[in-house]
């Protein structure tokens, strides 16, 4: 009990410090997640809003295989890419094992389903809400996806807010491809993991005020914006 | 682009036969009114004519090649779909997908804002207006473009008397500057006011078609004779 006390203690004063270490992780960790949200983005969003507007051969496989991989454990995505990256794997010679790369591209792997169809769901409701008035206007197929992503811009922010919740608080996958190396991929989640096994809960717990007020902040923002499209605020 | 002409034209709805077979020819100038009880079909044959329902059979034809004179048509919708943006942004919308530069499309519509009396409300997201001011919105902005054929579908359905007089001097205006206007209607006292002739529908066929004085002086079918009279047509 007084370990804990202590390590509560010690870990506010850690925070208020800005001790270098803690500031480190943390910054490493919203660098290789908005990494991934960036890449992640580039292919959801285009991928959700050509979903919900064109009727091609392959549409019903696409969803499919995304809901398939949405439901892929991470760990498995950890070790697939570890395969793949590893020396004697595919790409191996690219040397992206253990890299913040190799955990950009696990991340990407993890939330890109995630985001397509969460952004797939809201920019189908907006299409069958604006169809009618986009075909009258003879509006062509990229101006169609170009209206639904801009006017449905709030829906996909908050499709992205979930994709960045799930990437920061993802450990299993980044673990195995990055494998946690102090100073180099060590990041909010694997030193949480790392500091409890050691019994070190000061900066654990530091971390961990990081990666909650993290996630306090996506909730937030996501409630705000529904807000603000509700009230129609913008 | 006139005159208009429908061929043996006939919807189906998963198999089932909504109109049809209709022959017609339109010409240039004028309003036409369309009426007939309800599920008549009325609805289904502008949207035909429009273009934007696949016939099960026939053809719509114009002078002009299909293209162009789908590009001079707007069409009013029975409840107004409204983009999730400003009215500004709403009424300059078709003069953006046709091309036209930011700037002036904007400046034109601020000037039509101003016409139909929402230039106090031009920068409000236009789906959080009333009723009435997103109708008025609607037909500026399938206006705005200077249609040569313009089709509504029973555009003061839901509205006030004061509303509805504001969109019938609109719809003057229009078709006194050289808008041919197809509408479909309940109110009988507007077609009076407003027609030049008359379509009238029935089970999904054309029953009569006329000009406006002669249709309501001498109703040339049974069933137009009912429906004038305020009878139910079945
Ligand atoms: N998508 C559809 N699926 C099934 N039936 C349809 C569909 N669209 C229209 N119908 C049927 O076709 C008939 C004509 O419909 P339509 O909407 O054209 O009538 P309307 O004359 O516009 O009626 P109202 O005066 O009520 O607007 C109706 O019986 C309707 O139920
Ligand atoms: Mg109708």
């Amino acid at each position: 009990m007084n370990d804990l006390w202590n390590g509560i203690q010690q870990a506010i004063s850690l925070t208020l410090t800005l001790d270098a270490d803690l500031v480190e992780i943390s910054l490493r960790s919203l660098r290789v997640t908005l990494s991934a949200l960036f890449v992640s983005c580039l292919i959801a969003l285009p991928l959700a809003a050509i979903l919900a507007v064109r009727r091609f051969k392959y549409r019903r496989l696409i969803i499919s295989t995304l809901n398939a991989l949405m439901g892929l454990p991470p760990v498995v995505v950890g070790l697939i890419v570890y395969i793949l990256l590893s020396r004697s794997g595919p790409f191996g010679v690219l040397g992206l094992l253990f890299t913040t790369h190799a955990m950009v591209i696990a991340q990407v792997i993890i939330i890109t389903p995630l985001i397509t169809s969460i952004a797939h769901q809201s920019l189908r409701e907006l299409w069958s809400e604006y169809h009618d008035l986009l075909i009258s206007m003879n509006t062509s197929k990229w101006q169609r996806i170009k209206t639904l992503l801009w006017d449905g811009r709030r829906a996909l922010m908050t499709a992205s807010l979930a994709g960045f919740g799930r990437a920061i608080g993802e450990v299993g996958a980044i673990m195995i491809v990055g494998g946690n190396i102090d100073h180099a991929t060590r990041v909010l989640t694997t030193a949480i993991s790392l500091e409890t096994s050691k019994g070190d809960f000061a900066l654990a717990l530091a971390l961990g005020f990081v990666l909650i007020t993290l996630a306090l902040a996506v909730n937030f923002t996501t409630h705000w914006l529904g807000r603000t499209e509700r009230e129609g605020r913008w | 682009m006139f005159p208009m002409t429908a061929c043996d034209l006939s919807v189906k709805v998963r198999q089932k036969h909504i109109i049809g077979p209709i022959n017609l020819t339109i010409n240039e100038g004028g309003i036409t009114v369309l009426m007939g009880p309800n599920g008549a079909g009325k609805t289904t044959l502008i949207k035909a004519l429009h273009g934007i329902i696949r016939l099960a059979n026939g053809q719509v034809t114009f002078a002009t090649p299909a293209k162009t004179a789908q590009e001079q048509q707007s069409f009013v919708f029975q409840s107004p779909i409204m983009l999730r943006r400003s009215v500004l942004e709403n009424l300059a919308y078709p003069l953006m997908i046709n091309g036209q530069d930011k700037q002036s499309a904007m400046e034109r519509a601020r000037t039509w804002a101003t016409k139909i009396g929402l230039s106090a409300h031009m920068d409000r997201p236009a789906p959080f207006l009333s009723g009435g001011e997103k109708q008025k919105i609607a037909l500026a902005r399938a206006l705005i473009t200077s249609p040569k054929l313009l089709f509504l579908d029973e555009p003061t359905a839901s509205l006030d008397g004061a509303a509805t007089v504001e969109i019938e001097a609109l719809l003057s205006e229009a078709q006194s500057t050289g808008t041919t206007i197809i509408m479909s209607t309940h109110n009988i006292g507007q077609a009076r006011r407003m027609a030049n002739r008359v379509l009238f529908m029935k089970d999904g066929q054309i029953d009569a078609h006329s000009a406006a004085n002669a249709f309501f002086d001498t109703p040339p079918t049974e069933a137009a004779q009912k429906f004038i009279a305020g009878d139910i047509v079945v």
